[in-house]
C-alpha cells in the first residue's frame, strides 16, 4: 500500500505543478494584450515626453531627429516663467469650480429623477444632450451666447434689469465663462453615474427609514449619501482627471484669452509647443500636469482601499 | 490608407533613404533623369466650403494639364503645422504643400523642403514681398499663386446716412468711427484675437506708423497700440474685438452691426452674396495724410517637400501649372486673392474695381518673416499678447509692449 501510494502521492504534485505552470502561462497570455497596449500607448508616449522635456526640441528636430540634451533647463524655464503661476492658478480654479458645480447639480438632478413621475425617463435622456454633442459644437454655441453685445445671456440680463456682462472680453470674467461652459458639459456624466448609484440602493431601506419617521433630508443624509459613497468617489475622481486636462472647451470658447486670463496648464503646453515651437518646454508643462494627476490618482486609490477595508 | 497611397509612401520613404545616403548628392537624384511620378499627394488648409471648392477646381485644372493625379488632403488651419511636423518625423510628408507664408520659415528650417529652382521656378515678375516671404537662407522654398492683404471695408449706406466720407488718415478714422457709433452699432470692427490673426490685423497700424518688429517697444509702436486701444476705450469699437476672429468681424459687418471693418479680400465674395449690402473698399488709413499704408502680406505658398526624385519632379510640374498666369488669375478671381505677379495683378485690378484697393496695398505690403525668419512666431505671439493686454485694460500700452519686447527677446 505504501509502495502503491508513493507514486500516486508523487504524481499528484507533478500534475499540480504542470497545471499550475499552465495556469500561470494562461494568466500571462491573457494579460499580454493589455500589457502590450499599456506599453505601446501609455508607456512609450510617457517616456518619449519625459525625454523630450530634457531636450532642446525644435521644429528642426522633427525632421533630423537631433535634439541636444539640456537637462532640467526646460523645467526651470517653465517654472520661472510668470505665466506658470497664472496657468497653475487657472487650472486649479477651473478644476475645482467645474467639479463642485457639476457634481452638486448632477447629484440634485439624479435625486430628483430617482423619484418616478411622468416623463422622467424622457427628461433624463434629454439631459444627456450636452454629453452627446461634439465639444466643438457646444463650445461654439456657448461662445455665441456669451457675446457681449448680441449674446442671449446678456439679452436676458438686460431684460431683468441688470447690466450686460463682458463674459469673454474681460480678463476678470472670461474664466467664469469657460467654467460655466464646462459645468454644463459635465452635468450629464455626473447625473448618469450618480443615478445608477441611486438605483442600486434598496428601496426597503427608504421604507424602513420612512417608518422610523425620517424626513426627506434625513433619508438623504443617512441612507442615500453614505450608500452612494463608493460611486461618489469614482465620479469625483474621474471628473478630476477629465477636468484637469480639459483643452478643447477652453480653446473653442476663449482660446486661452483675453490676455491669457483663461490659460491653463494644458492650453499653455499647447501654446508653448505649437505657437512658440518650444517643444521641450511644452513637454515639461505636460509632465508637471501628469505629476499632479498622479498625486490625485494615488490619493483616490488610498481612499478606495480604506473604503474597502471599512466595508469588510 | 489606400494601397496606392501606401505604395507611394513606401517608394517615397525608400527614395528618401537613398537621398540621405552620402554617395549621390540630392540635387543629382532630383535631376531630370528620373522619370516623374504619375500621382502625387497635396496638403492644404482651404477648409471652408467656398475656398475649398475654388481650390479643388485649380487642382483639377492642373491635373488635366499635367496628366498627374492629385490626391488632396485638407486640414483646419490650426492643424497645418502639427500635421506637417508629424509628417516630417514619420517621413510621410505630402509631395506638394500649401501653407500660410509665415509658417514656411519653420518648415524650411527643418530641412524638409527642396529649393524650387530645382524645378525651374523663379520669382521673376513677382511682388518682392512675396518672393521674400518664400525665401529661407537665400534659397527659394515657396511661391504663392495669389496673395492677400487687409483693407478698410465700409457700409456705403451707413456712411452716407451719417454724412461721413471713407477715412484716409488715423484722425479721420477716429472721427468717422465715433460718428458712426450709434443705435447699438459700432463704427469700426477688427480682430484682436490672441494668435497670429490678431498680430496680422494690428501690423498695418504698427508698420504704417514706422515701427519695426525688431523693437516692439519703440515710441512708434506704443503710439500705434495706444491709437487702437483708444478706439476700443472710446466705444467706437466693441470690447469684444479681443475675442473676434476675422470671420466673426465679417459676420458683424454683414449683419449691419458695424459700419466699417478691417478685413481681407477673401471676404469679398461673401459680401457680394448679400444683395442689400452696399460696400466700398479703401486702403487702411495711415497716420499722416499722403503716407502709404504698410500691410502684411498674406496668402499661402506652395512648397515641395523632400519625398524622392520622381514624386518631387511631379509636384514641381503641378506647382508650375498652379503658378502659371491663367491658373493664377482663375484662383484669384474664385477666392478674391490678388495675383502675386505684379503685371497680372494690375490687369486684375482694372477688371475688378472692388479689388483695386487691395492691389494698391500689395505693392507696399511687407513679408512678416523677411526680417525675423524663423524667429517670427515668437515675436508675433508676444505682440498679440501685448495687444490683448492693452485692449482689455490689463496693462497700459507702453508697459504691455515693454513686456512683449522682453518676451520676444528671451
Amino acid at each position: 500500500m505504501t509502495v502503491a501510494a508513493a507514486p500516486r502521492v508523487s504524481a499528484t504534485p507533478r500534475a499540480n505543478r504542470k497545471s499550475r505552470r499552465d495556469n500561470r502561462f494562461a494568466a500571462w497570455a491573457f494579460l499580454l494584450p493589455a500589457l502590450a497596449y499599456v506599453v505601446v500607448f501609455f508607456g512609450y508616449p510617457l517616456a518619449a515626453n519625459l525625454v523630450m522635456s530634457t531636450q532642446n526640441y525644435t521644429v528642426k528636430s522633427f525632421y533630423t531627429g537631433e535634439a541636444p540634451f539640456v537637462g532640467i533647463e526646460n523645467y526651470s524655464a517653465v517654472l520661472s516663467n510668470p505665466l506658470f503661476s497664472t496657468a497653475a492658478l487657472n487650472t486649479a480654479l477651473f478644476t475645482v469650480g467645474s467639479i463642485v458645480f457639476q457634481f452638486g447639480i448632477g447629484l440634485a438632478l439624479a435625486v430628483f429623477f430617482n423619484g418616478r413621475f411622468l416623463g422622467s425617463a424622457l427628461l433624463r435622456s434629454l439631459l444627456l444632450l450636452p454629453w452627446l454633442l461634439p465639444l466643438v459644437v457646444s463650445g461654439a454655441v456657448w461662445r455665441w451666447m456669451f457675446d457681449q453685445d448680441h449674446g442671449v445671456l446678456n439679452a436676458g440680463l438686460r431684460f431683468l434689469g441688470f447690466d450686460a456682462v463682458p463674459w469673454l472680453s474681460s480678463t476678470s470674467w472670461a474664466l467664469s465663462a469657460v467654467i460655466i461652459t464646462n459645468i454644463w458639459i459635465g452635468i450629464p456624466f455626473n447625473l448618469v453615474i450618480l443615478h445608477g448609484g441611486l438605483r442600486a440602493i434598496p428601496a426597503s431601506l427608504y421604507e424602513a427609514a420612512a417608518l422610523d419617521g425620517a424626513g426627506a433630508w434625513q433619508r438623504f443624509r443617512h441612507v442615500t449619501w453614505p450608500l452612494l459613497r463608493p460611486v461618489t468617489g469614482i465620479v469625483l475622481m474621474l471628473g478630476l482627471v477629465y477636468t484637469i486636462k480639459v483643452f478643447d472647451v477652453i480653446m473653442v470658447v476663449t482660446g486661452g484669452g483675453p490676455a491669457g486670463s483663461t490659460q491653463t496648464l494644458t492650453t499653455w503646453s499647447y501654446r508653448l509647443s505649437f505657437q512658440d515651437f518650444a517643444f521641450g518646454q511644452g513637454a515639461a508643462v505636460g509632465n508637471v500636469l501628469i505629476v499632479v494627476a498622479t498625486v490625485f490618482g494615488l490619493l483616490y486609490l488610498r481612499s478606495a482601499k480604506a473604503t474597502l477595508a471599512e466595508a469588510a | 490608407m489606400s494601397v496606392a497611397r501606401r505604395a507611394l509612401v513606401l517608394t517615397a520613404s525608400a527614395a528618401l533613404l537613398t537621398a540621405c545616403s552620402p554617395s549621390p548628392a540630392p540635387s543629382a537624384s532630383n535631376g531630370a533623369g528620373a522619370p516623374a511620378a504619375t500621382s502625387i499627394t497635396e496638403l492644404d488648409y482651404y477648409a471652408d466650403e467656398q475656398g475649398s471648392a475654388a481650390w479643388q477646381k485649380i487642382l483639377d485644372t492642373c491635373a488635366t494639364q499635367t496628366g498627374i493625379k492629385i490626391e488632396r488632403q485638407k486640414v483646419p488651419t490650426a492643424q497645418m503645422l502639427p500635421k506637417v511636423l508629424q509628417g516630417a518625423s514619420s517621413k510621410t510628408l505630402p509631395n506638394l504643400l500649401f501653407t500660410d507664408n509665415p509658417t514656411l520659415q519653420q518648415v524650411a528650417a527643418t530641412g524638409a523642403l527642396t529649393p524650387l529652382t530645382d524645378y525651374g521656378i523663379t520669382t521673376d515678375g513677382y511682388y518682392p514681398g512675396i518672393a521674400k516671404a518664400g525665401t529661407y537662407q537665400d534659397k527659394l522654398y515657396g511661391v504663392a499663386p495669389g496673395v492677400n492683404g487687409l483693407a478698410l471695408i465700409y457700409n456705403k449706406d451707413l456712411l452716407q446716412a451719417a454724412g461721413v466720407e471713407p477715412p484716409k488718415t488715423w484722425d479721420e478714422l477716429k472721427t468717422a468711427a465715433a460718428k458712426l457709433t450709434k443705435d447699438g452699432k459700432y463704427g469700426l470692427s477688427f480682430s484682436a484675437i490672441s494668435s497670429e490673426e490678431g498680430t496680422w490685423q494690428f501690423l498695418p497700424f504698427f508698420w504704417s506708423n514706422g515701427a519695426e518688429l525688431s523693437q516692439l517697444d519703440s515710441p512708434q509702436a506704443t503710439q500705434a497700440l495706444q491709437y487702437v486701444t483708444d478706439l476700443v476705450n472710446s466705444g467706437s469699437a466693441s470690447k469684444s474685438v479681443v475675442t473676434w476672429s476675422q470671420n466673426d468681424v465679417a459676420d458683424q459687418f454683414v449683419s449691419g452691426n458695424t459700419a466699417m471693418m478691417i478685413n481681407g479680400s477673401w471676404n469679398i465674395a461673401r459680401l457680394d452674396e448679400q444683395k442689400s449690402l452696399h460696400y466700398g473698399v479703401v486702403p487702411i488709413p495711415v497716420p499722416q495724410a499722403g503716407g502709404k499704408p504698410v500691410v502684411a502680406l498674406g496668402g499661402e505658398v506652395g512648397a515641395v517637400p523632400v519625398t524622392g526624385g520622381p514624386a518631387q519632379q511631379a509636384a514641381g510640374k503641378v506647382l508650375t501649372c498652379i503658378l502659371s498666369e491663367p491658373t493664377m488669375l482663375e484662383w484669384s478671381k474664385a477666392h478674391a486673392y490678388i495675383p502675386s505677379k505684379s503685371a497680372v495683378a494690375q490687369k486684375f485690378g482694372t477688371e475688378q474695381p472692388a479689388m483695386q484697393a487691395f492691389v494698391d496695398e500689395v505693392g507696399t505690403a511687407r513679408s512678416r518673416t523677411a526680417e525675423l525668419g524663423e524667429k517670427y512666431p515668437k515675436v508675433s505671439q508676444a505682440l498679440a499678447d501685448a495687444l490683448q493686454a492693452a485692449l482689455t485694460g490689463k496693462t497700459p500700452a507702453d508697459q504691455a509692449l515693454k513686456a512683449a519686447q522682453q518676451a520676444s527677446g528671451s
